[in-house]
């Protein structure tokens, strides 16, 4: 059997691809943070409860409705962006121009909320979600044996995030959110809609973590827990990458994703904290984060 | 980062009443144990004292740390540690607590003050977060089960801590040790000049303060007193697990905070007393605790940000007409 580095090729590969599929869920989380920190200046704590909401959705879709996984996968992230705009009409609003750190404490109320309603109602125990039939069993690409699902949910990723980066830099909406995020006052005063921006902004980031909890909902079981211990890792990934850019946040998204899943082959005991430490070395270098701009 | 209430000063007027109040819950607490339940009321001062020093720092610097159970249940784990096994008086187990808790702060406070505002905030929780992960692998902690069994001892080869009144009496004086600690560093100039940082930081540079040492002598000094209440709180119930270094638990102490005002002396004390009497009742019901803790932090953010003492003091201080 070949090895690199004294460890088995195939198990190198394998928790690459695990890796790559981790960093893929911290990417597209990591944007949708950035596009909701970028306009609303809130960090948004409700993040990893909305992913788990987007599991959940799809998960009683299917156990409920009938509804299958690709209708659910543009199904759920609607509906969890509907909850976080009449979150964000309702309650958020309130707290423009505040300190940002009530819009901290604001979401993760919410989150304690709605975990633990869930909690309440399903109890710890992950839910099994099955992949659709299209994308059930695998491929053999010679070094390695490649489950669909898992490269399936590497290519969504990568689309989503690149499909929002085009959204935010090539668009005309996209413009207009730059512009407001660079001086809201101005874009308002000549006429655009800026409060209606910022509802948009945030149902597009939580959006975007709910179409992440659906993706997750065949590889990891869907329970209540599976967004809270994923949130604090973000927000190292974020601390790392720096808010400022779009492509920063999903480029150190994969990166961090990739370094964990190498640590799991080379020092396993290292896994769980390897970002932590990541981000406490480059606390020490780069203060501002690898693409971050000094506030 | 104004996010604390602004400080009523403390005019001549108030002094007078402030001491009277002061006096009065001093006998207040020093009778309540023949009203209550003992270790109820541990359980409060211990969660009170956590407050206060989580409060430091949020009230007094602005800065808002969420991870601050690393500093609580880490100090836990060492004095649970130092006295079990290795057969240690309780109280220099517990300084052994508050010498740990003091090396944690320096390191995340170090890291932490390198950024501002909310980083400071994601930070603070990452690096709690990675401690929890770290007393979850290393063997003395005993992982999930956590360090059992703890004996209370005899403080100082004289006061015997498994009668639950004298362990009373010895938790109110840490207590009231550390509330008064509070107290004189935030009415000390080494206090005004972080108050000034929190109103103003960048004022606070240029007068030529050295901002960044500030900070970290206050975040230490948050942290060694959250572990003075997390040490004493391992030889009251006699453990020390998981549950105090978890996130959840950096919540907990935050909405204490914001309930009873932060910023203010009193309000940390406040509103530990109602969460913890909250979380006493609701435990045998079968109502998840964690839905009601949420919905308090949204009614508190959305409603009265400045806490229950916050809006009392508000309502005592507000200008009398002219007559």
């Amino acid at each position: 059997m070949n090895t690199i580095f004294g460890v088995p090729a195939p198990a190198l590969y394998g928790q690459v691809l695990l890796g790559l599929i981790n960093g893929s869920f911290y990417a597209m989380l990591s944007l949708g943070l950035a596009v909701i920190f970028g306009l609303l200046r809130i960090i948004n704590f409700a993040h990893g409860a909305q992913y788990m909401l987007g599991a959940f959705v799809a998960y009683l879709l299917l156990f409920y409705g009938g509804v299958a996984y690709w209708p659910a996968l543009i199904l759920a992230p609607v509906i969890v962006a509907g909850v976080a705009i009449v979150i964000e009409r309702t309650m958020l609003r309130r707290l423009y121009g505040l300190d940002p750190l009530y819009g901290l404490l604001l979401t993760f109320g919410l989150a304690l909320i709605i975990e633990g309603l869930f909690r309440y109602w399903f109890g710890t125990s992950g839910k099994p979600y099955a992949p659709p039939a299209a994308l059930t069993g695998g491929v053999n690409l010679g070094f390695m044996f490649l489950p669909i699902y898992r490269g399936w949910v590497v290519v969504a990723s990568l689309a989503v995030c690149i499909g929002t980066w085009l959204l935010i830099e090539k668009t005309r909406l996209g413009a207009y959110l730059r512009a407001a995020t660079e001086n809201p006052v101005m874009v308002q005063a000549f006429g655009v809609n800026v409060p209606l921006l910022l509802t948009l902004a945030y149902g597009l980031g939580a959006g975007l973590a709910g179409l992440a909890g659906v993706l997750a909902a065949p590889i990891y079981q869907v329970s209540p827990l599976m967004g809270s211990n994923l949130i604090i890792v973000v927000f190292a990934v974020v601390v790392v990458g720096g808010m400022g850019s779009i492509l920063g946040a999903i480029l150190t998204g994969y990166m961090l994703g990739l370094l964990e899943g190498l640590t799991k082959v080379f020092y396993p005991e290292a896994s769980n904290i390897v970002i932590f430490v990541i981000m406490a070395v480059v606390l020490l270098i780069r203060p501002a984060g690898l693409f971050g701009r000094e506030a | 980062m104004t996010i604390a209430v602004k400080n009523p000063t403390a005019a001549p007027d108030i002094r007078t009443p402030s001491l009277v109040f002061g006096l009065v819950a001093v006998a207040a607490l020093l009778a309540a144990p023949f009203a209550f339940y003992p270790v109820f009321l541990m359980n409060i001062l211990c969660f009170a004292l956590f407050a206060c020093a989580f409060n430091l720092l949020i009230g007094y610097v602005g800065l808002l740390s969420f991870g601050h159970a690393a500093f609580f249940g880490g100090a836990a784990y060492f004095t649970a540690h130092a006295v079990k096994e290795w057969g240690w008086e309780p109280l220099t187990g517990i300084l052994l607590g508050v010498a740990g808790a003091a090396g944690i702060g320096l390191v995340v406070g170090f890291l932490a003050i390198r950024r501002q505002g909310i980083y400071f905030s994601m930070i603070t929780l990452a690096l709690g977060q990675m401690f929890a992960f770290i007393c979850l692998q290393v063997p003395f902690t005993h992982g999930e089960d956590g360090i059992q069994g703890v004996p209370r001892g005899r403080m100082l080869g004289i006061f015997d801590l498994s009668e639950p009144l004298t362990m009373y009496y010895v938790t109110l004086a840490i207590f009231l040790f550390g509330f008064f600690a509070i107290w004189r560093i935030v009415n000390s100039p080494f206090g005004n000049i972080l108050k000034a940082i929190r109103e103003n930081e960048n004022r606070a540079v240029s007068l030529g303060y050295r901002v960044d040492r500030y900070k970290l002598g206050a975040f230490v000094m948050s942290a060694a007193l959250a572990g003075l209440a997390g040490g004493t709180k391992a030889i009251i119930f006699q453990f020390a697990t998981l549950t105090d270094v978890q996130w959840q638990m950096s919540g907990e102490v935050i909405l204490m905070t914001l309930l009873g005002g932060i910023g203010t002396m009193v309000g940390p004390v406040v509103g530990a007393g109602l969460v913890v009497t909250l979380q006493h009742y609701l435990a045998a019901s079968d109502f998840p605790v964690t839905v009601l803790i949420g919905v308090i932090f949204v009614i508190c953010v959305l409603v009265f940000r400045k806490g229950i003492v916050g809006e009392i003091l508000a309502l005592l201080n507000r200008p009398s007409k002219k007559v």
